[in-house]
C-alpha cells in the first residue's frame, strides 16, 4: 500500500465517524467535551453554526450519526449523540449575543420559497452577508415540516419559535404568500432563487372503499398539519395506521392523545425493514400500540358510508431469482381488522404544480425538476433546489446540509463565480500534549452502558398532545453520557521518522490495532494484522517503510483514541493532535476572488 | 507509564485459545517502566507465549530479583503466582518452590545486573542442578533500575550514555548456561517477537533449565550510538543461526515452510521445534558447535540469535534427586509417617 496521505482532509474525517456522517458534518466530539465541560452555550453555537437548529434537532433528528458511532462498535450502543445537542440547547446561556449582527445590504436579492429548515439555512447563511432574503410561505409561520407535522409532545412550539426565531431575526423576511406560479415568481426580480417547498402531497391509498368510507380516511400528513394548528382534536376509538414510516408512527401516538384507545400500526412488510427509526417504534409500542406485519391492505369496508374496517391480505418475503424482494401471499384467509378511522401514512411526494412546464426548465423521467447534486442548480441559471424539493422526502438535516451547499452556491453565482468549483472544508491539528500522560482530553476510556434519557410518565403525557414526552438528561446524566464520546477526533498520528521500532504502541493497543509487518497490498495485508480486519469501511492508516523493511499499519476500525500508543512511545512518534473540521460556508472562504 | 489502566476493551474478533483466553488475559497491571523500554516488548513476548500454548495461568509461578527487568512480573500473567526476592537470589527461590511443589511451571525472570553480578553464583548453580523452568535474563548491559551503571554484560569498549567506554570484559551468559549443562538455550532480541515468541515457547515445552538471553534495549541509558546493546546496533549485528516454529501435540501444524535445510528438534509432552536453518554449520543438539558458533561470531563482531542448543532427551533436578511425584503439599501422614516397620528398615541399611 502507498502510505496514506493525511493530508487530504478527508482522512481524518472519516475517522470521526460521526461528524463524517452527518450530513451537515456537525464537529460533534467537540461540542460533547464542552457538555461535559458545562459549557452548553459554547457547545451550542458550534451545533448553530453546522446544523441551524440544535434544539430542535437534539430532540427530533435522525441521527445518522449514531449508527456510525464508533462506541457503538466498540460496545453495543452508540452515544446518545442527539440528546445531548438537546442538552446544550437547554442549559444554554443566553446566546444571542454570539449569533451575526445583520450587515450593511450588499444589493442582491434573494428569494427562498417555502419556510422549511432548507430555505431557513439558506437566509441564515446569507443575512448576515448582506443580502436581503425574502421567505416566502403559505403560512403565516416560519418551520415547515418542523412545525406542521412533528407532533408537538415530541417537539414543543417555544423550541422551534426560539430557532426559527433566531434565523428571521437576522434581517429576514417573512412573507405569507400561497406560490401558485413559477413564471410570476421569477419575474420579482432576485437575483437568486431557492426552492424550498417540501415534499407536500401524503401518498394515496386506491383500495375499493375509498372514495365511500371517505369521511374517516385521513392521509396522514394533512391530518397531523390539521392537528398542528388545532383544526382537529378528535379521533375514533379504533384506529388503524397504515404504513411503517415515521409518518405512521407520527399518526399512531398522536391519535393515541386524541381520543384514540385502540389504535393499531398496520405493515405491508416486515418488523426490520420498516422506515421508521428502531426508537420510533420503540416510543409506539412503549404506547400501547401493536404493531402488525406483513398485511397488505386490500379494501376498506364500510356501512352506510360509514368505515368499518380494514380487509388484508397476508403476504410474505420471497426473493426472486435476480435477488429482488417481492411481497407474495401466503394464501391464508384475509383478516379483518375493525376500525373508526383511518390513517393513511404510505409516504410522501414532491410535487410543482405551479411550476409551468415553459420556462425551460429541465424535469427528469418522473416529472421532477433536475437538480445537481452538488450545486443544487437547476436548470435555470440562478434557481436552486434544496431538502425534500430537490431529491424527495429525507429529513430535517439533510435539509439543512442542502441549504448550506446552496447557500454557497447562491453565494457565489452572485459574485460571478463557478459555482461547480466548491470550497474545500477548514482544518486544523493541534497537539494535545500537556505532559507526559496528560492530555487536554480526557482518555481514560471505560467500559459503560448508554444512559437512558428520562421519560415523563405515560399516564400523564398520554393525556395531552402538547405535554413533551421526554424530559431529556439532567445535568448529571448529561455528564455520564458525554464521558461515553471516545473523542474520535483526537487523532493518532504517526510520523515515521522518529518511529525507533520498538513495539511498544503494537503491545499496548487494547485493540490491537497496531501492526509492524512488511508491506502488501491492501486485502493481503488486512490478513496479516494482528487482529482480525474485517470492516472494509475503515480506513488503514499505513507509514512508509521504516529502517527494518516493515511498515506501520493501523487499522482504524477499533482505536479508542485512548492515546495509550502516544503515552508508550519513547519518542513521540506517536502523537494524539485535534483534528477541526469545519464545513465552508457561504462568505468569503467560499469565494476564489474574496 | 500511563497511570490509568489499561482499558478492558478489546477487539471483539481476537482469537481465543483452548482455555477460552484471549492473549488479554495473560496481560497483568498497566507497566511502570519506561515507555519504549525492551522489557515491556518482552512481556508481551511472554503473553503470547503462554496464550499460544493455553498455559493455565494460575499454574504459573513467575519468580524475579530487583531491576526494571524484575518489575516485570507485575506486567503479564496477572493471575498467577509471584514472588519477588532480594536482589539476585532469584534461582535460589525459584529451586526450592520447585522442590516443593514440581506441578507448577516456572519462570524466572531476571536482569544482567540481577543474574551476572549480585546473582551470579545463584544463576550458576540453578543452571547446574537442571532445575526445570524457564529463565529469561532482559538484557540490557546496563542497571537500569539504579540509572545505567555498565553491568557485567556490557561489552568491552561499549559506551555510557556520558560517553566513558567500559573496560572490563564482559561475561557472555549463554555460553556460561551452555558450560554449565543447561539443556536449552537461546538468545534474542526483544525487537524481535517473531523469533522470541517460538523460542519462550519452546522453552516452556522444554523439561529442565531452558535460559534465554533476551538483549533489551533501555530506552532511557543504554540506546545512544556507541553502545552494543542499543535498537540499532542489535538490528546492524544481529546473526540468526535458525527461525523456529513450535509444534505442540496439541495444536495442528498450520505454518507454512519456506525453503531451506530444517530440522525438528523433538520437545517433552510429544511437541516439537521445526527449525530452518540460516546458518547450515549449526547443529542444535551439540553442545560444541553451539559454543564454537557463539565464539565464531563474537569474534567477527556479530551477536548470535536463535536456537543455540537444545538437548532432546533432558532431565531436570527431581529426574536426579529421584523426588516423589507430587506436590509436597499433598503429601498426607501416611506418605510421611511411613511406619515403624519402613524405619527399621531403613535404619538397617544405614548399619
Ligand atoms: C409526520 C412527519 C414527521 C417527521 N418527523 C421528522 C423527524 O422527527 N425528524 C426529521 O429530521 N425529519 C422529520 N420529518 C421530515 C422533515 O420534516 C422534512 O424532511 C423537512 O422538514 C424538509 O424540509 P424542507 O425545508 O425541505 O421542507 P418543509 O419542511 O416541507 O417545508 C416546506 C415549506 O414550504 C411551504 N410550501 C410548499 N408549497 C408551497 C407553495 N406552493 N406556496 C407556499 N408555500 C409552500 C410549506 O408550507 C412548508 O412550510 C418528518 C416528516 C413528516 C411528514
Ligand atoms: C542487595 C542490593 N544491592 C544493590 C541494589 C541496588 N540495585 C537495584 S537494581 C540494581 C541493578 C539491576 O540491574 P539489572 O538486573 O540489569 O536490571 P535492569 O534494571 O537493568 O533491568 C541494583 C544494583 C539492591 N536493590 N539490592
Ligand atoms: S489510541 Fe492508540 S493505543 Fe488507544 S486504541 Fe487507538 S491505536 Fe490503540
Ligand atoms: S512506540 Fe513509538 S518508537 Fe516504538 S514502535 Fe511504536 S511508534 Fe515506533
Ligand atoms: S531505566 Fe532502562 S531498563 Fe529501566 S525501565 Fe527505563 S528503559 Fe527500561
Ligand atoms: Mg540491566
Amino acid at each position: 500500500m502507498q502510505p496514506t496521505n493525511t493530508v487530504n482532509p478527508d482522512y481524518f474525517h472519516k475517522v470521526v465517524d460521526c461528524q463524517w456522517a452527518c450530513p451537515a458534518h456537525t464537529p460533534v466530539p467537540e461540542y460533547i467535551r464542552l457538555i461535559a465541560a458545562e459549557r452548553y452555550g459554547d457547545a451550542y453555537m458550534i451545533n448553530w453554526r453546522s446544523n441551524v437548529f440544535p434544539g430542535i434537532l437534539g430532540r427530533t433528528c435522525d441521527r445518522p450519526c449514531e449508527p456510525a458511532c464508533r462506541r457503538g462498535r466498540v460496545e453495543e450502543q452508540p452515544v446518545a449523540i442527539c440528546r445531548l445537542k438537546r442538552v446544550a440547547a437547554d442549559y444554554k446561556e443566553d446566546i444571542r449575543h454570539l449569533l451575526p449582527r445583520p450587515t450593511a445590504r450588499n444589493g442582491k436579492r434573494v428569494a427562498c420559497l417555502g419556510a422549511g429548515p432548507a430555505s431557513l439555512t439558506v437566509a441564515r447563511d446569507l443575512a448576515p452577508l448582506g443580502y436581503e432574503v425574502v421567505v416566502f410561505d403559505q403560512d403565516p409561520f416560519g418551520g415547515g415540516m418542523m412545525r406542521t407535522q412533528i407532533p408537538r409532545f415530541r417537539l414543543p412550539e417555544s423550541v422551534i419559535d426560539e430557532e426559527v426565531g433566531y434565523v428571521l431575526e437576522l434581517g429576514v423576511e417573512l412573507r405569507q404568500k400561497r406560490i401558485e406560479s413559477m413564471r410570476e415568481m421569477l419575474a420579482m426580480g432576485f437575483d437568486a432563487m431557492f426552492v424550498g417547498t417540501g415534499a407536500p402531497r401524503g401518498r394515496e391509498l386506491d383500495i375499493p372503499g375509498r372514495r365511500e368510507a371517505a369521511a374517516n380516511i385521513h392521509i396522514g400528513i394533512d391530518w397531523l398539519s390539521s392537528v398542528s394548528f388545532g383544526h382537529i382534536a378528535k379521533i375514533g376509538k379504533r384506529v388503524i395506521v397504515l404504513g411503517g414510516g415515521n409518518t405512521a408512527m407520527d399518526c399512531c401516538r398522536s391519535s393515541r392523545r386524541l381520543g384514540g384507545e385502540d389504535v393499531k400500526v398496520v405493515v405491508r412488510s416486515g418488523f426490520e425493514e420498516m422506515k421508521a427509526s428502531p426508537w420510533e417504534k420503540e416510543d409506539a409500542q412503549s404506547e400501547g400500540i401493536p404493531i402488525l406485519n406483513w398485511l397488505v391492505p386490500k379494501e376498506f369496508t364500510h356501512d352506510n358510508g360509514r368505515l368499518t374496517g380494514v380487509i388484508f391480505e397476508k403476504v410474505k418475503a420471497v426473493r426472486d431469482a435476480r435477488g429482488h424482494r417481492d411481497l407474495v401471499p401466503t394464501g391464508e384467509p384475509d383478516q379483518h381488522i375493525a376500525c373508526d378511522d383511518v390513517l393513511v401514512a404510505v409516504g410522501q411526494e414532491n410535487a410543482f404544480p405551479w411550476i409551468e412546464t415553459d420556462l425551460g426548465m429541465e424535469f427528469d423521467r418522473w416529472g421532477m425538476p433536475k437538480v445537481d447534486e452538488t450545486t443544487f442548480q437547476c436548470s435555470i441559471p440562478g434557481v436552486f433546489f434544496g431538502g425534500d424539493s430537490a431529491f424527495g422526502p429525507k429529513n430535517i438535516i439533510w435539509a439543512v446540509a442542502h441549504g448550506h451547499e446552496a447557500a454557497v452556491s447562491i453565494d457565489k453565482y452572485c459574485h460571478g463565480e463557478n459555482i461547480a468549483e466548491r470550497p474545500s472544508p477548514l482544518t486544523n491539528l493541534v497537539s494535545q500534549k500537556m505532559g507526559i500522560h496528560e492530555w487536554t482530553y480526557d482518555n481514560g476510556v471505560a467500559n459503560d452502558l448508554r444512559y437512558k434519557v428520562p421519560h415523563k410518565d405515560a399516564a400523564i403525557a398520554l393525556k395531552d398532545i402538547r405535554v413533551e414526552v421526554e424530559l431529556g438528561y439532567d445535568d448529571k446524566l448529561a455528564f455520564k453520557e458525554a464521558q461515553r464520546c471516545l473523542n474520535c477526533d483526537v487523532q493518532t498520528v504517526f510520523e515515521e521518522k522518529l518511529c525507533i521500532e520498538c513495539d511498544a504502541c503494537a503491545d499496548i493497543c487494547p485493540e490491537d490495532c497496531i501492526t509492524f509487518a512488511p508491506n502488501g497490498e491492501e486485502p493481503e495485508l488486512r490478513g496479516r494484522l494482528m487482529a482480525p480486519s474485517d470492516n472494509l469501511t475503515q480506513d488503514l492508516y499505513v507509514s512508509a517503510e521504516l529502517p527494518t523493511k516493515r511498515i506501520m499499519v493501523k487499522d482504524e476500525d477499533l482505536c479508542l483514541h485512548c492515546g495509550f500508543c502516544a503515552e508508550r512511545c519513547p519518542t513521540g512518534a506517536w502523537d494524539m493532535r485535534k483534528f477541526r473540521l469545519d464545513t465552508t460556508q457561504a462568505g468569503d472562504g467560499c469565494r476564489s476572488k474574496a | 507509564m500511563s497511570y490509568l489502566a489499561k482499558p478492558k476493551f478489546h477487539h471483539p474478533a481476537i482469537p481465543v485459545n483452548e482455555l477460552g483466553f484471549t492473549h488479554r488475559d495473560y496481560e497483568g497491571a498497566i507497566s511502570t517502566l519506561c515507555a519504549g523500554c525492551g522489557h515491556d516488548s518482552i512481556s508481551a513476548a511472554i503473553i503470547h507465549a503462554c496464550f499460544e500454548l493455553s498455559i493455565p495461568p494460575h499454574r504459573v509461578a513467575k519468580l524475579s530479583g530487583i531491576g526494571c527487568s524484575s518489575k516485570t512480573p507485575t506486567y503479564f500473567l496477572g493471575q498467577s503466582h509471584g514472588f519477588n526476592t532480594v536482589h539476585g537470589r532469584m534461582p535460589s527461590v525459584l529451586t526450592g518452590a520447585n522442590l516443593a511443589n514440581r506441578e507448577l511451571t516456572y519462570l524466572g525472570v531476571s536482569g544482567d545486573g540481577d543474574s551476572a553480578s549480585i546473582g551470579i553464583g545463584q544463576f550458576v548453580h540453578a543452571i547446574r542442578r537442571g532445575v526445570n523452568m524457564v529463565y529469561i535474563v532482559e538484557n540490557n548491559g546496563v542497571y537500569g533500575l539504579t540509572k545505567g551503571q555498565f553491568s557485567a554484560t556490557a561489552d568491552q569498549g561499549s559506551k555510557s550514555k556520558k560517553g566513558v567506554a567500559n573496560a572490563d570484559s564482559p561475561i557472555d551468559m549463554v555460553a556460561m548456561a551452555l558450560q554449565l549443562g543447561a539443556t536449552y538455550v537461546g538468545r534474542s532480541f526483544s525487537g524481535d517477537k517473531a523469533q522470541l515468541v517460538p523460542l519462550i515457547k519452546g522453552a516452556f515445552e522444554h523439561r529442565g533449565a531452558a535460559f534465554i538471553d533476551c538483549i533489551s534495549p533501555c530506552v532511557a541509558f543504554n540506546n545512544h550510538a556507541g553502545s552494543t546493546k542499543s535498537f540499532d546496533y542489535v538490528r546492524a549485528h544481529n546473526a540468526a543461526l535458525n527461525t523456529l516454529d513450535v509444534i505442540t501435540g496439541r495444536a495442528p501444524i498450520t505454518a507454512d515452510y519456506e525453503p531451506g535445510e530444517s530440522r525438528t528438534v523433538r520437545l517433552h509432552d510429544g511437541g516439537s521445534i521445526r527449525l530452518r536453518k540460516l546458518d547450515a554449520s549449526h547443529d542444535v543438539t551439540d553442545r560444541a558447535t553451539a559454543l564454537s558458533a557463539i565464539h565464531r561470531h563474537n569474534a567477527a563482531g556479530e551477536i548470535v540469535t536463535g536456537l543455540l542448543y537444545c538437548e532432546e532427551d533432558s532431565h531436570d533436578l527431581h529426574d536426579r534427586l529421584g523426588t516423589v511425584d507430587g506436590p509436597l503439599n499433598r503429601l498426607g501422614a501416611a506418605e510421611l509417617c511411613p511406619g515403624v516397620e519402613i524405619l527399621e528398615r531403613i535404619n538397617a541399611s544405614l548399619r
